[in-house]
């Protein structure tokens, strides 16, 4: 540890820093007409600021892989005429590479990696240690013992190179690399976005890879996308001296090392689909790999900035040779649709969508409105979660445009079974759509034939409200605590208005100990929730205020359950009030995790058990579980670090100290704290893992009654229930995968035994199979 | 690991200025001017905020559609709905508070200027909720904004206040 520095310089390291960076970062244009002048500035600068400029050539080789070859030509420039710098920057590279491989940084050593390969072109590397490299890369498929996905990607690394490289390396060494590209999927149902194999099939993405490598050696690696300025500075270059790769040990598997998951290919479009323009290059060909992968960088350096990220994706180059807007949203929906989820939070995209509308308003509208109608049609076969993330994605798109649609070319839906995923869909988008705005203006927007389709009117239905309920049991109490609450009442006065509420469970009158009544949860609930039913607000001042009488009458788990009840039968009309009120009501610890989980199963959910709100109360609360459980930890962490740090002061103070009495008194508080926040954390994860497993009960409960019943009345099993309820359990493990990963042994053991039906072990072996 | 002085420090979380360009989340020029407290506890409460104000909002817009919308970007902790200091009655501002200012920030980059009834909406970091600044400023009880514009805007009670009382 060395000594840190004393006074720093002034502001001028940092303020050339800042000149080198913009000069190397400037736009497109202006850099790549002037690439020789800019390497012979750098190389002047070279003397001053070597490591400063390796260091942001360095950066830019990972983060700017859609720049890649503007870059390795300024390499190659700044290599031809410095060689030393040249072998410099490939040390630091390879450096940079071994560290991102350690930290688990996978996306950025595959840029890495390509950079590297296009410096061949450039001759700064001699090809055959490329090949070397890359022939270290494919060994990697003979270790034994390992997950496949550390293979995968030594392979992808070296795949998605070759459209830079393949002419060159295949040039050179022609029969090590046939070695090369010779090559094993029971996870890939599991990622699809839809079941379908037509119009276009869903492939796993190293399968898609290999066949667009294939057929570009068929082609003798004859590749014209690629921009490559290297070409016209080909005189210059090819008088540099190269250099060889240091030999590249593929460092070892450990057990911290992730992987990236597997992915599906997404693909809506093809060259049929905008006949009038340029034609769209086939599934199979390079270029769209390379099309694909630079929008998805650009995505990816730029997602923070939506215009800019907008006006980079309408500048990719060849728009006149492509048909750009029908890439840049199919890129844009292969992301949102991506399971297990989307790299970037699903609101970006819907509005990056309305910032390219904005940029181009005379083709991109168009574009969007096809793909629209494509997803619609092919609703049959998508997965729920993708379903779920169509309709959060259009209700919100059509809140921006006034809700203009054309919802008679859906017409077809609507004499279809409500069940069916298309009507089903036009349903949740209505609802989405009246949540963003109001009931009736959804009434407004569509045609009269849709009014099967539309959202009930959100009103509360209050069972003690008309004179004509007098005779149910409770109505009395109801009207007394409906004056008490108006008048101010405080908790005790309500619990002294409940006393008198009978218990139809039970026949001995233990009142006195506020045993499970449903009655007073009823009168009470049903009441509280109607005077409050003005707005959220009203809501959760009524939850804060009465807290305590929430909090006795529902201390049971049965009391836990028929509060949500309770609040179910209230606004069954206003969906997301009940999430509101469940979110709250996790949140002030009325009801636990569990509860909600099993309340969602229960029977009186069964007719709502397929709709869209449903799934997100669930998997917010499982993500409310998870949160609780990291901050705990969290606390635990920093607590250990406090006790570290007083231990190190300690210990650097009085060397010679040996008070043991008064550093044990110092620890003391601090050792109580983290024993108690150990307890805490224990507890909080045994309540995670109960969560998770009272759901996968539920859900093979559930689905082998399905069975069972379908075997037993010779129907078959595909029904449109069977579909919906086997993909929310794919959503369960693929959304929270990290988590579940450390279940495997009790799942295995417990739930997902041998002797489950194959139709629901197949779920759990295609997770399983994920991270293998 | 990393840094040796002097030498070549490669470290995998750099990143580059064009790169780490945030400028929707950045703070804006606007300081409330009612605030008590120096500029710099200001914008020191600014930048750990969780708190946005929302502005340009219908009169009509409720705080459900509100909630529904800056949910996207995460847990809503609190709507607070701006209030016409005479009137009690929605003004056409609120503030919306998160559990994480990172589910804050994803709102000031994707949804502060899309559309909330039809009409584009603004957001802006806000130091924090104090009781009292839910009341609009404006003379008339409403915002300042309504005092003295001159166009009709029907999701705003029509006319500015001073061309309404011509």
């Amino acid at each position: 540890a060395g000594q840190p520095h004393k006074r720093r310089r002034t502001s001028e390291p940092s303020e050339i820093e800042e000149r080198l960076e913009s000069l190397i970062c400037r736009s497109n244009s202006s850099l790549e007409s002037n690439l020789e002048g800019l390497a012979g500035v750098l190389e002047a600068d070279l003397p001053n600021y070597k490591s400063k400029i390796l260091r942001i050539l360095c950066t830019v080789a990972r983060l700017l892989p859609e720049k890649l070859t503007v870059y390795t030509t300024l390499v190659g420039l700044l290599n031809a005429r410095n060689y030393n710098f040249g072998g410099e920057f490939v040390e630091a590279m390879i450096r940079q590479l071994k560290e991102c491989l350690k930290v688990n940084m996978y996306n950025e050593a595959v840029h890495l990696v390509r950079f590297l390969s296009d410096l061949v072109n450039c001759h700064v590397i001699a090809a055959p240690s490329m090949v070397a490299m890359f022939e270290n890369f494919v060994s990697v498929t003979q270790e034994e013992d390992v997950p496949q996905v550390r293979c995968d990607w030594y392979v992808f690394a070296f795949l998605s190179s070759l459209p830079w490289v393949g002419k060159e390396l295949y040039e050179k060494k022609d029969a090590e690399m046939d070695r090369l590209l010779r090559r094993q999927k029971i996870h890939v149902p599991m990622l699809q976005v839809w079941t379908a194999d037509k119009p276009h099939p869903q492939e796993e993405y190293l399968d898609c890879l290999w066949s667009q490598i294939q057929k570009l050696k068929k082609d003798r690696w004859q590749e014209r996308h690629i921009l490559r300025p290297y070409l016209a500075f080909d005189s210059i270059l090819c008088e540099a001296l190269q250099h060889n790769l240091p030999p590249f040990t593929p460092p070892p598997h450990t057990e911290d090392s992730v992987y990236p998951m597997p992915r599906v290919i997404f693909r809506m479009f093809d060259y049929t689909d905008d006949p009038e323009g340029p034609v769209m290059p086939g599934s199979h060909s390079v270029e769209r790999f390379v099309i694909e992968e630079n929008l998805h960088c650009i995505i990816k350096s730029h997602w923070k900035e939506r215009k800019t990220c907008a006006a980079q994706l309408l500048s990719y180059p060849g728009n006149n040779k492509i048909p750009l807007n029908y890439h840049i949203v199919e890129v844009i929906f292969a992301e949102l649709f991506q399971l297990p989820s989307p790299p970037h939070i699903e609101v970006m995209y819907t509005t990056l969508l309305i910032e390219l509308c904005k940029l181009q308003p005379g083709s991109l509208p168009q574009v969007l409105a096809q793909a629209t109608e494509m997803l619609y049609m092919r609703l049959d076969t998508m997965n729920t979660t993708c379903v779920d993330r169509f309709i959060n994605w259009f209700s919100h798109h059509l809140s921006n445009f006034q809700f203009r649609w054309s919802w008679e070319d859906w017409s077809d839906c609507l004499t279809q079974d409500l069940e069916k995923p298309k009507p089903k869909f036009v349903r949740e988008v209505l609802e989405k759509c009246m949540r963003l705005s109001y009931h009736q203006r959804i009434i407004d927007i569509v045609p009269a034939s849709f009014s099967v389709l539309s959202p009930a009117n959100p009103v509360c239905i209050y069972k003690y409200g008309d004179e004509s309920n007098r005779s149910l049991p409770g109505y009395t109490v109801a009207l007394c605590l409906t004056i008490a609450i108006k008048n101010k009442a405080s908790n005790d006065e309500i619990f002294s208005i409940l006393k008198d509420v009978p218990n139809p469970n039970q026949d001995d009158d233990d009142d006195e100990g506020f045993t499970f009544n449903p009655l007073k949860i009823e009168v009470f609930v049903q009441t509280l929730l109607h005077l409050a039913a003005k707005s959220f607000s009203h809501s959760f001042s009524a939850l804060a205020k009465f807290h305590e009488v929430f909090k006795t009458l529902a201390e049971s788990d049965e009391g836990k359950l028929h509060v949500l009840r309770v609040v179910y039968e209230v606004w069954k009309n206003h969906p997301q009030m009940i999430a509101v009120l469940v979110d709250k009501m996790i949140r002030t610890q009325i009801v636990d995790c569990a509860a909600v989980a099993n309340w969602i199963f229960s029977s009186e959910l069964a007719h709502d058990f397929t709709r869209f709100y449903i799934w997100e109360i669930l998997h917010s609360t499982i993500r409310k579980m998870n949160k609780h459980v990291l901050k705990i930890h969290k606390e635990l962490e920093e607590t250990k670090a406090r006790l570290a740090r007083q231990h190190k002061r300690r210990d650097s103070d009085d060397d010679d100290d040996d008070d043991d009495r008064s550093s044990d008194r110092e620890d003391g508080p601090l050792e109580e704290q983290i024993e108690r926040l150990q307890e805490k954390v224990e507890t909080a994860q045994s309540e995670q893992k109960n969560l998770f497993l009272v759901i996968f009960q539920r859900f093979i409960m559930l689905l082998t009654e399905h069975l069972v019943r379908c075997e037993t009345g010779g129907i078959d099993v595909f029904t449109p229930w069977y579909k919906s309820c086997i993909e929310r359990l794919q959503q369960i493990f693929l959304q929270h995968h990290q988590i579940i990963q450390q279940y495997m042994v009790t799942l295995e053991n417990l739930l997902f035994t041998a002797e489950l039906d194959h139709h629901i072990l197949a779920v759990f072996q295609q997770f399983c199979a994920l991270q293998a | 690991s990393g840094k040796r002085r002097g030498g070549l420090a490669m470290c995998t979380t750099g990143t580059l200025s064009i790169l780490s360009s945030d400028s929707y989340a950045d703070l804006s020029q606007y300081r409330d001017q009612h605030f008590r407290g120096t500029r710099y506890d200001q914008e020191r409460l600014l930048r750990k905020s969780c708190t946005l104000y929302v502005g340009n909002l219908s009169f009509y817009t409720t705080e459900e559609q509100i909630h529904e919308l800056f949910g996207k970007s995460g847990d809503i902790k609190k709507v607070i709905m701006g209030l016409d200091k005479v009137k009690k009655t929605a003004c056409g501002f609120c503030f919306v508070e998160y559990y994480a200012r990172g589910d804050a920030e994803n709102a000031m980059r994707y949804i502060n200027g899309t559309r909330l009834d039809d009409r584009i909406i603004r957001t802006d970091w806000d130091a924090g909720f104090k009781e009292g600044r839910q009341y609009g400023r404006g003379r008339s009880g409403g915002q300042v904004r309504d005092e003295y514009r001159q166009d009709y805007d029907a999701g705003r009670g029509g006319y500015g206040k001073t061309v309404q009382c011509q």
